[in-house]
């Protein structure tokens, strides 16, 4: 796409600041610790919110804290954790502790091989590993650039809370439609305290030319614990969104609850792609991120389309479920995902697919990986509702084993209400082959380097996914997460 | 060029190679051919250095250099090359893109300039043409769907582009018709050079009719039992191993 690609160069040369979104500064007090409906209040004061979504916050509160009160957090998933307990957490602005590094001299030597391992441009490092940015680079003038462009074409991209108050119809109208806040306990308590997140609305007919997000890259390490993103692809038109960053994340905040809502009119299409890679922990497991998402796009218009790839490999603990709702006829939904456990990394992964319209079409490709004392679980869902005649799905769950002490699991739930649906599932299990190392080794390949490429094979279908710079840094990715695997 | 010395191999905690010597100067082909069992393809693995071929007594001495200290990888970028007897598939794995990589692996290490994209095409289409190869081999994954000559005829292609010093040919002409067989002894023939040690390990003759060596060994119970010039091959062909193997024994 040449308008990505003059983007990632104009970027490059400037290296500017891009800030999350267009956030205005905001005073850096914060709410002390803890969750009760004052804290609710506080946020959304903080914001400047309307009435009607102050209320909202607080039906989502008052619920999340019933559920809790009678312990109905969810223990269903394949994974292990200690108690979160819910009062210890900062739900606004939490301090930052520490100063910030004032050069890059003062940033952790580890984290700069790292970053020199996944290609990560020099003029990019620097505000990834938080050194004092605004010293160092002008940060209007690109922001101003992209926010223009957009506007010409009428799209709306801006940080949730610019939406609420300058489009809160959209707002009202699509808030909580796809992800509604009784929907589980994550997503009840993202409703109540979500900090901030991305609105996206494009108008009818319009193709977005650029990948959005791309230079949300740089101020990835920002990104709040419970972010809200809201797309809305309106009749006939295009979006392609791309979330994360191939560089590791280290935050404070171990919970990441976020809430991410897709809407695609008639014959419209919504590209939504995310390359993870939070902190795992350290060497026992300890002190990880908790990545539990909810992530659902709904396909509301005839011939409408929604994909999610991802690729996640970073995380102590991952529990997300990326899917479509295909209630347009001949609408599709394509789920494509790489996830990676290794060391005591757990993860419960997988998408929903419900055929509600006539002729919709899913697509599953999951690739799974373990290595170390990782435990990766694949758990999905297809179901055909009654009206939904000629549907039809395929889905592939293929788990690679690197060594003896991981796991791989799949489960898979099939519920066809409809005759003429066609379901197809295949799974594989495998271990990387001591043929196919020897083979690599004896062309010259170091054994880690023949571990990287037989990986980057088997998840080649899902890599293709990404926007292209990003599949060379994805790829860079999986070989830097798998290191020390093999020994 | 090589050197083996009483070479003890155990497979399995089970000895394989009881005690062989070989010795190949450089600018020769070298046959050794043995019956089923014998130790062949135990000797090219352990030329290569595959893990569980542990040698349990003496030398492999490469241009003066003792293998058995060496890393598979090590190897191959100082010029070991085996074309295996069963080229493994690698999917998703694509031919160039690999072998790109491996080229300027060897490179790298040999001190020479690496190739970019561009010049790595450029060299690969010439030598796929010389081996009447379609081009279509370098987008496709490693192996996958290719039938037993087109396996061969990469290991074939793989070898010229990384240009070994030492060529190992396991079996190399096993499963393949008279045509494939002529290209793949072309392809063999085009890289003898007076730096160049190519040791074909065979079964059956056929080979040697296009690709004539310089010095025929047999390979039985575990060591070289008899060596010889080319007319070795065609006694074996003639008389087959038992007699032969009973007569080295007498």
């Amino acid at each position: 796409m040449a308008a990505s690609q003059q983007t990632i160069e104009t970027l490059r040369s400037l290296g500017g600041d891009y800030k999350y979104g267009f956030v205005t500064e905001i005073e850096s007090d914060f709410a002390p610790k803890g969750l009760d409906e004052g804290t609710v209040r506080f946020i959304s004061a903080k914001k400047d919110e309307p009435q009607w979504l102050l209320d909202w916050r607080l039906k989502a509160f008052r619920l999340w804290r019933d559920e809790h009160a009678q312990a109905r957090e969810p223990t269903w998933a394949h994974v292990t954790y200690p108690r979160i307990d819910y009062q210890e957490i900062y739900y606004y602005a939490a301090p930052k502790a520490g100063k910030q590094p004032e050069s890059l001299n003062e940033v952790d030597p580890e984290l700069l091989k790292t970053y020199e391992k996944l290609g990560i441009p020099l003029t990019e490092r620097a505000a990834l590993a938080g050194v004092a940015v605004d010293a160092v680079f002008d940060s209007i003038s690109v922001a101003t650039t992209f926010k223009d462009r957009l506007k010409d074409l009428g799209i709306i991209f801006c940080p949730i809370s610019e939406a609420v108050r300058e489009h809160p119809e959209l707002v009202q109208k699509y808030l909580g439609s796809v992800v509604p806040y009784s929907d589980n306990f994550f997503a009840t308590l993202n409703s109540a305290v979500f900090s901030d997140g991305s609105f996206v609305y494009v108008p009818p007919g319009v193709r977005c030319p650029m990948e959005l997000s791309t230079y949300f890259r740089i101020n990835a390490k920002n990104t709040g614990q419970f972010e809200r993103t809201l797309i809305i692809a309106d009749k006939g038109s295009y979006v392609s969104y791309l979330e994360g960053c191939t560089a590791p994340m280290r935050d404070e905040n171990q919970l990441h609850a976020a809430v991410v809502e897709l809407v695609a009119l008639e014959d419209a299409e919504i590209r939504y792609a995310t390359v993870q890679n939070w902190y795992p922990g350290d060497k026992d497991g300890k002190g990880g991120i908790y990545n539990f998402v909810t992530k659902r796009g709904a396909c509301r218009g005839a011939r409408s389309r929604i994909s999610w790839t991802q690729v996640e490999t970073g995380s102590a603990i991952t529990w997300k479920y990326p899917s479509v709702i295909l209630q347009g006829d001949d609408s599709v939904g394509q789920f494509h995902s790489v996830a990676v456990t290794n060391n005591w990394q757990q993860a419960d992964t997988g998408t929903k697919m419900i055929h509600i319209g006539r002729n919709t079409r899913s697509t599953i490709i999951s690739k799974g990986i373990s290595a170390g004392h990782g435990q990766n679980t694949y758990r999905g869902l297809v179901r055909i509702q009654p009206r939904a005649d000629g549907a039809r799905n395929y889905s592939q769950c293929d788990s690679l084993l690197i060594g003896s002490k991981c796991g791989g699991h799949t489960v898979p739930y099939i519920e066809v209400k409809n005759p003429t649906a066609r379901v197809e599932h295949e799974a594989t299990t495998s271990k990387i082959s001591d043929d196919q190392l020897f083979y690599c080794r004896q062309r010259g390949l170091s054994a880690e380097d023949a571990v990287t490429t037989i990986v980057n094979g088997f998840c080649r279908e899902v890599l293709q996914k990404l926007p292209m710079e990003f599949a060379v840094e994805a790829q860079k990715l999986l070989g830097v997460s798998l290191e020390g695997s093999v020994g | 060029m090589l050197k083996i010395e009483d070479l003890h191999v155990e497979v399995d905690h089970k000895e394989i190679l009881h005690g062989l010597d070989l010795e190949m100067p450089e600018g020769e082909v070298h046959a050794v051919m043995g019956p089923n069992g014998s130790g062949k393809s135990t000797l090219a693995y352990a030329l290569a250095g595959r893990d569980g071929y542990a040698v349990t007594r003496g030398r492999i001495l490469y241009r003066g250099r003792d293998l058995t200290a060496m890393a598979p990888e090590e190897r191959a970028r100082e010029g070991v090359f085996l074309a295996f007897q069963y080229p493994v598939e690698i999917p998703g794995v694509v031919n160039a893109n690999f072998l790109k990589s491996a080229v300027n692996a060897v490179r790298r290490h040999r001190g020479e300039p690496e190739l970019d994209a561009i010049e790595f095409l450029k060299l690969a289409r010439q030598k796929l043409k010389l081996l009447n190869m379609d081009e279509a081999l370098l987008s496709r994954p490693i192996n996958v769907g290719f039938s037993g000559g087109e396996k061969k005829r990469n290991e074939i292609f793989q070898m010229w582009m990384l240009d070994p010093r030492l060529a190992v040919l396991d079996e190399t002409d096993s499963g393949l018709d008279i045509d494939a067989l002529k290209i793949v002894a072309e392809g063999v023939n085009a890289l003898r050079g007076p730096s160049r040690a190519i040791l074909l390990i065979t079964h059956y003759q056929r080979l040697l009719d296009y690709v004539v060596p310089d010095k025929v060994h047999v390979l039985a119970g575990g060591r070289i039992i008899k060596s010889g010039g080319k007319e070795l091959a065609l006694e074996l062909e003639a008389k087959g191993y038992a007699d032969v193997v009973k007569a080295a024994a007498a």
